[in-house]
């Protein structure tokens, strides 16, 4: 069996360069958080020549949770499908975006992006949202509140289970 | 005759929202047990993994089992003894669905404005009628991953089946790793347009591993399934020996000139239940 690699975000292109597509890996640290409200917003804000907020070094986590119970940070926080951000993200990865998490399958332009950023793409587990929901120590909403569930939101976390779906090569496991 | 006050009904629908966000439906549950256990591919197997453990965890502290947690799709099959009484059947469980999901997650909104309804309203609601003084309950919370990769199709006589069947299998390959595989797939097979994503929809809710009582269609859903597991896609796309867990076909005569063909593509959280509301029981014997 091979081993789960323990990382820390942000990572460094180093970092990256060392993870190969399949790789099985926990994460620990900070991830922005937003999904296709977030993006299409934050997009149309750059267009607009008024950028609605930084995300260079950031990592971005394609999900919007659950509302939180009692005892928790955050409700169930499992991954959306990342194709649906697929519009933005080669600009934002020509944009120091350092990572993106999500789950399915990207197209070419993604993956070419990716490895002209020696960027990589984690596959989180779809569907596992009262696991992710566990992982996560810290939330906080950053911007666009009125989004509800697609807000932008910060979280901290620790042992979040992913896998390499896109590694800087530019290999796929789709 | 026997009334039945829609808030009743409401009443167990919220109830058994509460219930099915938290878990995933006991067959399916087991199935991806037994995938787990076959699964040889590392990769997969830790991707199953965490799903099984994910849905312990949901059920042992009663957690939403994914963040997704649909929209409320209900069937009703009314007794035509049944007088309906209070609100009307959609207000009453759109009422329900508000109150189930204070603690869930929020995504409906309107198709033009993309504003939020904030209380997961309306409720997709489907009713029929039956023999008897009885309601029959199918309830589902669909995710969108997954009902984003359905597909409908109208085909014309000279393609038939094999091009049904041809498509049937493109649709889950085409999906890939979106919908959360390993996917349960509903086909709805004849009718009109309409008919055929209807069908589509309530073959999801049979039992992973039931068998279809009428034998072609039995035979055919084992065929599709097991060329849909060669297709190699995995657990969450990433390989391995399990896609889907069932293919459920439901069939109903068409028109001379088409072959409707709707496939509705189900995650692996099967979040769904069924119940029997029984009029003497439970309503109030009336006279009309």
């Amino acid at each position: 069996m091979q081993a789960v690699k323990r990382l820390t975000l942000p990572l460094t292109k180093e970092a990256m360069r060392d993870l190969s597509v399949g790789d099985m890996v926990r994460l620990d640290g900070d991830m922005l958080v937003f999904r296709d409200a977030g993006h299409k917003r934050l997009y149309q804000s750059i267009l607009d020549g008024k950028q609605a907020f930084e995300y260079k070094g950031e990592t971005i986590y394609f999900m919007g949770p659950c509302p939180a119970r009692e005892g928790e940070v955050l409700g169930s926080a499992g991954p959306t499908t990342s194709c649906r951000m697929d519009k933005y993200t080669p600009f934002m990865l020509d944009n120091g975006l350092s990572a993106q998490i999500g789950k399915g399958k990207r197209d070419g332009a993604c993956i070419e992006a990716f490895k002209r950023n020696g960027c990589v793409y984690f596959a989180a587990i779809g569907g596992a949202g009262a696991i992710y929901s566990k992982c996560i120590q810290k939330a906080e909403v950053l911007y666009f509140e009125d989004l509800g569930t697609e807000a932008v939101r910060r979280i901290t976390v620790k042992d979040f289970p992913a896998v390499v779906a896109v590694d800087s090569k530019g290999n796929s496991i789709y | 005759m026997i009334k039945i006050d829609t808030a009743y009904i409401a009443k167990r629908i919220k109830l058994a929202i509460d219930k099915i966000s938290c878990e995933v439906e006991p067959a399916c549950r087991q199935a991806l047990r037994d995938a787990c256990e076959r699964e040889e591919n590392p990769t997969a197997k830790f991707a199953l993994g965490v799903m099984n453990d994910n849905i312990d965890l949901a059920i042992a502290e009663h957690r939403p089992v994914c963040q997704d947690t649909g929209m409320t799709v209900v069937f009703l099959e009314i007794g035509k003894e049944v007088i309906l009484v209070g609100k009307l059947l959609q207000d009453a469980i759109d009422e329900a669905i508000e109150e189930a999901y204070v603690t869930l997650r929020k995504s409906v909104l309107d198709p033009v404005t993309r504003i939020n309804t904030k209380t997961n309203t309306p409720a997709v609601v489907h009713t029929s009628y039956a023999e008897g003084e009885n309601i029959k309950v199918e309830i589902m919370l669909k995710g969108f991953g997954s009902e984003n990769m359905s597909k409908v199709y109208l085909l014309n006589p000279a393609q038939g089946l094999e091009e049904a069947k041809r498509l049937i299998v493109e649709t889950a390959a085409v999906a890939g790793s979106n919908p959360c595989p390993p996917v349960i797939l509903g086909v709805g097979l004849g009718g009109t347009l309409e008919k055929a994503a209807l069908m589509s929809k309530h073959a999801l809710f049979r039992k992973v591993g039931s068998s279809n009582p009428d034998m072609q269609l039995d035979m055919l859903e084992k065929q599709l399934l097991s060329e849909i597991n060669a297709l190699g896609i995995g657990a969450q796309g990433f390989g391995g020996k399990t896609s889907a867990l069932g293919v459920f076909i439901e069939k109903y005569p068409t028109h001379i000139s088409s072959l409707p063909v709707a496939v509705n593509v189900l995650c692996h959280c099967a979040r769904s239940d069924e119940f029997i509301i029984e009029g003497r029981k439970e309503g109030e014997i009336c006279k009309l």
